[in-house]
């Protein structure tokens, strides 16, 4: 197993390594695989060296900014970074270098970690597989024929094939988890407000959320206590005390309630993906949880409520990408021509279905049957969520139906692609937090991910239960991309 | 049952350019998606309101004191067309 974020920092403090080195690790790891995955658009090369000078003299003179010191970190391109061309992958915004740095970025400039450079993504993270980006596709270090999942396909990869210690996803519909398990990673979803979206580049705003990609559990922990926190830059941002999230990872599951999400599963599931999701919740039974079979009748309409409400939503945001403040302007006679050609020639295939499927939902006439009926579902899912969650602790499923699938199976379907996040939109849809964890490879090789959910706010008890899963699993494995080259 | 959508006025609406062929690609797929969407109509949802946020926020007012905010020609130079301090478009407005 590659270093992980909490080794790395133990290596820092003792002397056995520095930044620098880390960072020397990190980009010859990059140099050979990238040729071979894409997983990122951007490395900072430049940037990356002097942060990395910066936190070795910050540590040598006894300045230590804590657990992300030092630490190489990738960002999906989604997230703006001052002086650093920031994409989306989207030909809109081909060229953009954003005049100041996202909230997050700011949290881990400051604590000391080092930013090697922005990763690929589905086009304003629109999709489950990065085929979408405008710049190429990202592949599976595990199979290099096949993708690494998306929208966050590039931070998965990169963390997998170690091109990067931990990465910072965003997750609208499941595009840090369900990338997180086809990638044999840890992928978190915090609570809706807990880390702020100030300089994430909208889709969804109220489904948006920015997390962590990493080895580790206890890594994913790590990364969140330093991204999350109130930021009044935000309007939706969590104002109270959050606790230390990892604060309970070993304590093991004794005494707990774990639920299992009866309608994750079945038809459209593959077996093996079932087989191994049942074999760790027996595992987490002899460990001493206690098991409840758990129905949440309303996941039924999740997915159908998600592809009304993301897209209604994207189709406001993206309004802005208008030809007149930034990105892409092509020539027109009046503002609305100018506007029109603009949007037509730099939106990919994929934002421009999502706002055309939003301007429709919201459209005279529509809005009550489609947007306003899907927001009442999602009143359901989150009533649902309630009251499974006063008779269970976490609820678990699998976190994809499916293992990564091969590279152009789903292009021309997008209904078959919008199914890959069936487990994960839920957890989107009533704001609370989940995490994948890996269990293990099915028979061709494939990573598995096991997912934990929890109630708002309830990351302490996620991370509690997805420890124990890992230590259950002990799932060490990296991909070994020379294997799988063609 | 398919859904029959206008698709050249929802494409004006959403201000996108697109040809004849991509207009018909669209309202094919527009089609097959908004049927599955369609199922939300078929939970009983009651009272059930509409909601977004999962904690319980109240709006608060943040204190009016002045902070730095970016600079000015630094955000203009990401334009596509500045000039005098302004943002420059094609008029929005058509003149006799």
């Amino acid at each position: 197993m590659r270093r992980t974020v909490a080794e790395a920092g133990a290596g820092l403090r003792s002397g056995e390594v520095t930044a620098a080195g880390l960072l020397e690790e990190v980009l010859a790891q990059a140099s050979t695989t990238e040729a071979q995955l894409h997983a990122y658009l951007t490395i900072d090369r430049e940037g990356a060296l002097q942060a990395a000078a910066q936190a070795d003299a910050e540590l040598r003179s006894g300045n230590d900014l804590g657990p992300l010191h030092g630490i190489p970190v990738a960002l999906k391109d989604n997230m703006v970074t001052r002086g650093v061309e920031t994409t989306a992958a989207s030909q809109i915004l081909a060229g953009y270098v954003p005049p100041y740095d996202a909230t997050v970025v700011s949290r881990l400039r400051s604590a000391g970690a080092v930013i090697v450079g922005k990763t690929n993504l589905d086009e304003f993270a629109m999709g489950s597989s990065t085929e979408n980006s405008a710049y190429g596709t990202s592949y599976n270090p595990w199979d290099t024929t096949r993708v690494p999942g998306g929208s966050s396909g590039g931070s998965a990869a990169a963390v997998a094939a170690g091109s990067a210690l931990a990465a910072l996803g965003s997750d609208t519909g499941g595009s840090i988890r369900q990338p997180a398990s086809l990638c044999g990673v840890v992928g978190m979803k915090p609570t809706y407000g807990t880390v702020s979206r100030y300089g994430l580049i909208a889709f969804a705003s109220s489904l948006d959320q920015i997390g962590p990609l990493t080895k580790t559990v206890e890594d994913s922990a790590l990364v969140l206590s330093v991204i999350w926190g109130h930021d009044p830059l935000e309007a939706t941002s969590y104002p109270g005390e959050l606790d230390d999230p990892g604060s309970r990872v070993g304590a093991g599951v004794e005494g707990l309630r774990v639920g299992v999400v009866e309608e994750l599963s079945g038809d459209g599931y593959e077996p093996e993906v079932e087989t191994a999701v049942g074999e760790m919740v027996e595992r987490l039974s002899e460990s001493g949880a206690e098991i409840v079979e758990v129905s949440l009748p309303s996941f039924e309409y999740a997915l159908s409520a998600y592809y009304l409400i993301a897209p209604a939503e994207a189709s406001a945001n993206l309004a802005r990408f208008d030809g007149i403040r930034y990105g892409l302007r092509v020539a027109g006679d009046t503002a609305e021509e100018m506007m029109a050609a603009t949007r037509g020639q730099g939106f990919g295939p994929e934002p421009t279905r999502r706002i055309l499927l939003g301007t429709y939902a919201l459209s005279a006439g529509y809005y009550d049957a489609f947007y306003g009926q899907a927001q009442r579902v999602r009143s359901a899912i989150q009533e649902d969520f309630a009251d499974a969650y006063r008779r269970v602790d976490v609820l678990v499923s699998p976190t994809s139906p499916t293992v990564a699938f091969p590279a152009g199976a789903r292009t021309d379907d997008p209904l078959a692609m919008y199914l890959s996040d069936i487990c994960t939109i839920p957890s989107n849809l009533s704001g609370h937090p989940a995490i994948s964890v890996p269990i293990g490879l099915d028979t061709q090789g494939l990573p598995i991910g096991f997912q934990v959910m929890a109630p708002a706010l309830g990351e302490v008890t996620m991370y509690q239960v997805a420890a124990e899963v890992e230590r259950l699993a002990g799932f060490e494995q990296s991909p070994v991309l020379e294997k799988m080259a063609s | 049952m398919p859904i029959d959508i206008d698709i050249e006025h929802v494409a004006r609406l959403a201000r996108l350019e697109l040809t004849p062929e991509e207009l018909d690609g669209y309202k094919t797929q527009l089609g097959v998606i908004l049927e599955h969407a369609a199922r939300v109509q078929g939970l009983e949802t009651g009272a059930a309101g509409e909601s977004a946020h999962p904690l319980q926020l109240t709006n608060r007012y943040r204190e009016d004191e002045t902070t730095p905010s970016l600079d000015r020609d630094d955000v203009l130079a990401r334009a596509p067309e500045a000039e005098n301090g302004y943002f420059v478009a094609p008029p929005a407005l058509e003149i006799e």
